[in-house]
């Protein structure tokens, strides 16, 4: 595992904002400009989708994300590519070293399959999902697909098995990622209080940006 | 005839060529087995709510809620309104690949070369992400509805680093797999080589589709008791049906 440091201070950010434990975050990047991740307290799950502002039909496409770097894990150097092929971003640093696109997001159905029916009030991803896409008005259920979970440790075994490991990440840990095109991020800083992954305590992230 | 056939009536067959595509309702309580007829077919697949379009295949949940990258008899694939489209009552191949999704047109190009219906007819050159697009306009559906697909009869494992390995050799001539659908489920698939299967010819190989009749619903006992999981996603699939 590669770690790689970014030069870039948060002063000269063009833009910063802290998203609280559990909440929903939707904003745009302009092609050119670099996005910083950081996990402000460690292991934080930061849910996220990628669009194109121009077409927000064409998003994030794990699939080919991963057939293209013939790699299950996304770190420095993976270019996320689109449902129409097309590159969106880059990751360009990394000091966490394993981001997941395989677990997705939890959500209130889910959550009854994977812990207990009457998990089901629960807070969760995909609900942050929908009120930020139908709150913005130009996102809706049906494009809502595979997330990245930065900071997330899904390690797939040769037998094809899909672990769910404790993290590797820590405070001060972050992923930074060069776009390519004007982007839609959709954030849910997950709020999962039923799995270890986490140490079932949410916390903040921060996301910066610079021109 | 055994026991457990004697249970099922085989409603309708058809072979889907390489390279075709097809899609249909799979109603409550029938079953659909797909053969691999020759070794060494690939079938990408993608599920949705026959009754609730929006509502549709989840790679992610269902890998997650199962602890597994690769799909087999006893597990269950999940939409991501948590419910079971389909469960894998059988399976003879042992493996389906969750990872490698469909090609497009481009990268079928960039793969196989130019293909086009004006010389090959018939045999042109097809992509996944066409032929499910395709197939999912038939029921007013469109690119915001294709997402991470299933290719059945592949597989593809990870090393120790992460880096994958397509294993040739995976699906056998006679080879099938199961399919029982415990809801009214949309069934969108296409018979096309794996995108990292790496044969550089262009040569899709032709399934067999056989539809039954399950009289009872005790064929899925191995999926609903494979984990806890599964047994409460039966549970929400039933609660449709109250």
């Amino acid at each position: 595992m590669i770690l790689t440091q970014s030069q870039k201070q948060p002063e000269a950010a063009s833009f910063r904002a802290t998203i609280p434990a559990g909440e929903p975050y939707l904003f745009e990047i302009r092609a050119g400009q670099t996005l910083r991740l950081l996990d402000l307290e460690g292991n934080q799950a930061v849910d996220t989708l990628f669009f194109s502002a121009a077409n927000p039909r064409e998003r994030f496409d794990p699939q080919r994300t991963l057939r293209q770097q013939n790699r299950v894990y996304l770190s420095t150097g993976t270019v996320l590519y689109s449902n129409l092929g097309n590159p969106l971003l880059t990751i360009v640093a990394d000091t966490c070293g394993r981001h997941d696109t395989l677990g997705g997001a939890c959500a209130q159905e889910s959550n009854t399959v994977r812990y207990a029916l009457d998990k089901r009030y629960m807070h969760s991803c995909r609900d942050n999902f929908l009120r930020a896409a139908l709150g913005d008005g130009r996102l809706d259920k049906r494009d809502i697909g595979a997330n990245i979970n930065f900071f997330m440790n899904v390690p797939v075994t040769p037998e094809g098995g899909l672990t769910f490991e404790d993290g590797i990440s820590a405070p001060g840990k972050y992923v930074e990622l060069l776009a390519h095109m004007d982007i839609i991020v959709l954030i849910s800083n997950c709020p999962q209080l039923n799995n270890p992954c986490n140490a079932y305590n949410p916390t903040p992230a921060e996301v910066l940006v610079w021109d | 005839m055994n026991a457990d056939l004697a249970l099922r009536s085989t409603l309708y067959e058809e072979t889907v060529p390489g390279g075709g595509h097809t899609s249909f309702v799979l109603k409550r309580s029938q079953l659909l087995r797909i053969t691999d007829i020759e070794g060494g077919a690939n079938v990408s697949l993608m599920l949705l709510n026959a009754n609730e379009k929006s509502e549709r295949l989840s790679l992610p949940d269902t890998l997650k809620g199962q602890h597994t990258a690769r799909l087999t008899a006893g597990h269950c694939l999940y939409s991501d309104m948590g419910r079971v489209l389909a469960a894998i009552t059988a399976d003879t191949c042992g493996w389906h690949d969750s990872l490698g999704g469909v090609l497009n047109a481009r990268e079928v190009a960039e793969k196989y070369g130019r293909g086009r219906y004006q010389e090959l007819r018939n045999g042109f050159h097809r992509n996944g992400h066409d032929n499910l697009l395709v197939e999912m306009g038939k029921w007013n559906l469109n690119q915001q509805d294709l997402l991470m697909t299933l290719n059945l009869f592949s597989r593809v494992s990870v090393d120790a680093e992460g880096s994958f390995q397509f294993e040739s050799g995976n699906s056998s001539a006679n080879d099938y797999i199961e399919l029982y659908a415990p809801m009214d489920t949309l069934v969108v698939l296409t018979a096309l080589q794996h995108p990292m299967d790496p044969n550089p010819q262009y040569a899709p190989k032709p399934v067999l589709l056989t539809w039954q009749q399950v009289a009872s619903d005790g064929i899925t006992v191995l999926c609903r008791t494979a984990r806890p999981e599964n047994g409460r996603g039966f549970h929400n699939t039933e609660r449709l049906y109250i």
